[in-house]
This record gives C-alpha cells, structure tokens and sequence, in this order.
C-alpha cells in the first residue's frame, strides 16, 4: 500500500489516465484523504500523549520552584530551579518517618503477595485439579471488589489483637489487594515454561522441587520480579487503607490526606512529586508484564 | 509421582487461609457492625443515621453522577486509543507505555497534579489571565462553583483512569485472530463497517471486564476528591472515612461501605446481563 504512493500522486495529476484503468481508480481515490487522515492521525496520538505528559510534567515544574512562586501569581513555566520546595518538604515534621513507612509496608506487601500467590499461579499453571475453577474465579472477582473498605473492621480486629496502627498490620490489607494480581501474573508466566523442561529435569533425576528451582525459577525470575513490583506499587500508591489503618505511623499518602487542610501547599506537591516518581520509574521497568497482569487472558 | 494429587491444593491453601482472615473475615464483619445497632441489637439503625445526615444524598448522587459521567468518556476513549495503537508500527511500544503511564500514579498523587493546575493561583488561571480571558485569579475548586469542581474531578478521573481501560482493550483486541478482519477486507467492507461488525463485537469480552472493573473503580474515587475539593463535594467514599475517622462511628461507615458494595454488586449483574458474552466467546 505504501509503496504505491508515488503513483497515486501521477495518477491524481493524469486523470484521463485513471479513468483508463477503472480498477486501479477505485484503489487510488482515497490516497488523499489517506494523507490527510494520517496527519489527524498523527495529530490526535501527539494530543493524547500530552494530554497524560504535560500534567505531570506540570507538577514537576511546581516542585522545583520556589515557596513563593508555588503561591504566588501568575504562575510561569520558566521556575527558579530551586530545591528549596524539596528542601523544606524533606525537613518538615513526620515526612521522613512517613517515608519510610511507605517503603516498609511496600516491602511486607511485596513479599506477602509473592510468597503465597507464586505458588498458587504455579498451581494454577500446572496442575488440573477439582477446585481449580471456583478458586481461579475468586482470584479474578476479588481483584474488582472494594478491598480498602475492608480496612474498617480491619480496624477494630487489629485493634484487639494488638497490631493496630502497625505497618505490618496495613501490608496484610494491602496484600489482599496485591495477591490476586500475584496469582494471575505468575500462572501465566509459568504457563509460558514449556513443562517438557520441567519433564526434562525429572529424567535427570531432580525431583520437583529441584527442578522447580533450577530450571522453571531462573526462566521465571523476570516475570516475579515484575509482579513483586507491581505488588510494591499498589501498597506504594494506596490511600484509603492507610489512611484508616495508621495514625502515628502514618505511610506518605496517609500522612498528604490527613494533613490535608493543615500542611502548606509545597508540601502537596513535593509530596506528589514523591509519590509519582518511584512509580514510573518502576511501571517502566515491569511494562512488558502490564497486559497479561490486566488482560484477559488470564481468564 | 505420587503426591501430585494433593501438591495443587498445598500450593493454593496459603492464599486461600490468607484471602479467608484478611478477605471474607473482614467482609463477613462489615455486615455484622453495619446492621448492629448502638444499642447492640440487630437493626437498620446505622442505614437510618447515614440517611439522615445531610451529606448523604449529595454525596451518593456525586458519585453515581461522576460514574455516570466518566466511565463512558474513558470508553470511548479507550476504544480508540486502542484502535490507534494496533494502527501504529514504529513508536508503538513507546506511545503506549507513555498512555500507561496514569496506571501507576496513584489517586493522590493525580490529584494533587490537577490540584496544581486547576487552583486558584494555578497553571490554568495563569494561562487565563495570560490570554486575557480573566483579570483576577479565580477559584474554581469550591462549592460556590459546583460546576467546576464538579468538572475539575471528571477531567482529573478521566486523566488518571483511562489507561486501565485502555491495557484491558489492548489486550483483548491482541485476541482476535487476524483472519476475520481479513476477510472483512476481502468482501469489501469498509473500515467502519469492519469495526462495528467485527471488531467490537469480537471485543465484547474485553469490554465487559473493562467497564466492571473500571466502573467499581469509579464508585471509590476518594483521593482525587479530597484534593481537589476536600468536604465541598462529598462522595461515598470520602463519608466513609469521615463517619470512620473524624466522627469514630464505625457502624455508620460500616453501614456506607455496604451500601458501596450493594452498588457494585448491582452494577456489576446488570453489566453481565445486558453485556452478555455467548460462553463460546469467553
């Protein structure tokens, strides 16, 4: 199609020619709009790629300027590049304890999620068992229900037995949120291992752990890897949960919601621009994964 | 071997006794407090409570309005976003990774982005005042101007939620076998005839999930609304943590958070019976 552009070209300058060759006619009549469409085409997929950049982008202007020019008027897109806005955030009082629970819940939940949904992808991936099909359904439905609400009783069980306010006690409710997508990266990872390897390792005399270990595992890693992002990610960036769950170790996004109406406004957007960066930066390192992590072909 | 019969169930009863403590213990009590009365007794009293406290109907209408609103604009969008992407050749894997990129923002963190453009003293006003189009800094975000703070969230929702829909599209459109738009092509039909009769309808499984799982998504906004409006437009979610947190009622928000799941609940069957996807399909 490309390749006979040229001789759209002549044959829209000779139309007496074209109309000689009916045929050919009818293909090329739409070569123009052809180029037209191309650049809207162009022009709309450059329009939604600023559309998700210039906002972020935005944020990350406020937060290398100045106190002053973050509440000052009118606002300019050349900033002073001062860190003095990160400086102030860095310093002010619970920032950095709030940092750190962050990272710590992260890190439980990254773990938790791994640990108990590897196995089961992997269960689900080679094994056909009675059960399976109920079990896979309750991974799949969870990932839709409103799992934060459940922080509420949460709140009051935690309470009694003694884990209440605690950054292992949050992990457990963000593991909830982070298991189901564990299970179903995993199962499809593992359903992507030939299991004649596997078939391969058990002649040899491994038995199935070893073989597990030694050949599925290193095949595997990446893909883990990803999911045990992913996993970090969701406690990483939750709201709700925390926010109910921590009161004097409060995670960052608890700490930016409830010191919502007290905390100046370089505070909000050093906070945002804390929050998004580890973010990206991790959803690119795992972006090959995204698909089979929300597709359906899970199913 | 011989203990394979029982090694499948070994592998899954962790997550399973993880799901049961910390999913259905915690599902099962949320129902136990909401219709546990104060006085201890089974009853609707903590419904009665929740109804009559004044932000109530603003904030069940704000979400059901917002769901309303936004979920068919994300579709929209997403479907064609996802059009555009199997159209692409170079720069596909890129422009889609950048159209991702919401995904992994969190809901705070989007709104504390369009909190940064759309206040008072923010980019949008400055860019206003630049082009003459107002003299003063103006704010949006209050109750005063409903409306716009209503508008603010739609875009900042929109913004943030789109990607979702759009990994599941993607994703389901790399199901259908290329075969059956081929010989769409080779009948002559049109590209858009293509797209509604073969296309979308091929996709309907993809869809469905995408427009539950987003809608119950949108049904939880709460972080992109206390940013942008804070208690000047409420939403089920956000009286949920204000019953749990700041009034410590947690029969009232118990009770909220059943009512968030009755809607989902619902909203869900009526996805599955009016979007039904023929078993062969699936």
């Amino acid at each position: 199609m490309k390749s006979s552009s040229s001789e759209a070209v002549m044959s829209s300058s000779l139309p007496s020619e074209a109309s000689a060759r009916p045929l050919e006619q009818i293909a090329h009549k739409p070569r123009r709009h052809d180029m037209a469409w191309k650049w809207l085409f162009r022009a709309g997929v450059a329009i939604l790629v600023l559309w998700v950049l210039v906002p972020i982008a935005l944020l990350m202007l406020n937060s290398i300027s100045t106190p002053e020019q973050i509440s000052g008027w009118p606002k300019t897109l050349t900033p002073a590049l001062s860190f003095e806005t990160l400086d102030f955030f860095w310093h002010y009082q619970g920032v950095i304890s709030a940092l750190g629970n962050s990272l710590l819940a992260a890190g439980f939940t990254m773990v938790i999620a791994i640990v108990l949904g590897a196995p089961a992808g992997y269960a689900l991936a080679r094994f056909v068992f009675p059960g399976m099909n109920a079990y896979r359904m309750i991974i799949i439905l969870s990932r839709a229900f409103p799992m934060p609400l459940l922080a509420l009783p949460l709140a009051v069980i935690f309470i009694r037995v003694g884990i209440d306010d605690s950054i292992l006690g949050l992990a457990m409710v963000h593991a909830t949120l982070a298991l189901p997508f564990a299970v179903l990266i995993t199962s499809s990872l593992f359903m992507g291992i030939p299991v004649e390897l596997e078939e391969a390792a058990w002649l040899m005399g491994c038995n199935r752990w070893q073989a597990f270990r030694r050949v599925v595992l290193p095949l595997a890693a990446p893909g883990i890897t990803a999911s045990a992002v992913f996993a970090f990610v969701i406690s990483w960036n939750e709201v709700f949960a925390s926010a109910i769950l921590t009161v004097q170790n409060r995670t960052l996004t608890a700490f930016l919601v409830q010191s919502l109406s007290e905390s100046p406004a370089e505070i909000k957007y050093a906070g945002g621009l804390i929050l998004v960066v580890p973010a990206l930066l991790f959803l690119f390192a795992i972006r090959k994964y995204l698909f089979s992590m929300w597709g359906i072909s899970n199913r | 071997m011989k203990h394979n019969r029982w090694l499948p169930y070994y592998l899954i009863a962790p997550s399973l006794l993880f799901m049961g403590a910390f999913f259905l213990y915690p599902f099962l009590q949320i129902f136990a407090e909401a219709f546990t009365n104060s006085d201890g007794g089974v009853g609707l009293g903590n419904f009665s409570r929740i109804i009559s406290d004044f932000n109530f109907w603003p904030s069940l209408t704000n979400t059901l309005l917002l769901t309303g609103v936004v979920v068919p604009v994300q579709l929209v969008m997403a479907i064609g976003m996802a059009l555009m992407v199997t159209k692409m050749n170079k720069g596909r894997d890129s422009i889609l990774y950048i159209w991702t990129i919401p995904l992994g923002i969190s809901d705070l963190a989007a709104g504390i982005i369009w909190l940064a453009i759309l206040e008072q003293f923010g980019f949008l006003n400055s860019f206003m005042s630049a082009v003459n189009l107002i003299d003063a800094p103006t704010s949006w975000l209050n109750y005063q101007n409903a409306f716009a703070l209503f508008l603010a969230v739609v875009v900042a929702e929109i913004w943030r939620g789109t990607a979702i829909v759009l990994v599941i599209l993607v994703s389901g459109m790399g199901l259908i076998p290329k075969e059956y738009d081929e010989a769409g092509q080779v009948f002559g039909a049109s590209y858009w005839q293509r797209l509604w009769k073969i296309t979308l309808p091929m996709l309907r499984p993809s869809i469905q999930s995408a427009l539950i799982l987003r809608t119950l998504l949108a049904l939880e906004v709460f972080a992109v609304v206390m940013m942008l409006g804070g208690s000047d437009m409420p939403v089920l979610m956000s009286e949920t943590f204000d019953w749990q947190f700041l009034y410590q009622q947690t029969g009232a928000a118990a009770a909220y958070a059943v009512l968030i799941m009755l809607i989902s609940v619902a909203i869900t069957g009526c996805y599955l019976k009016f979007l039904n996807v023929p078993k062969e399909a699936r």
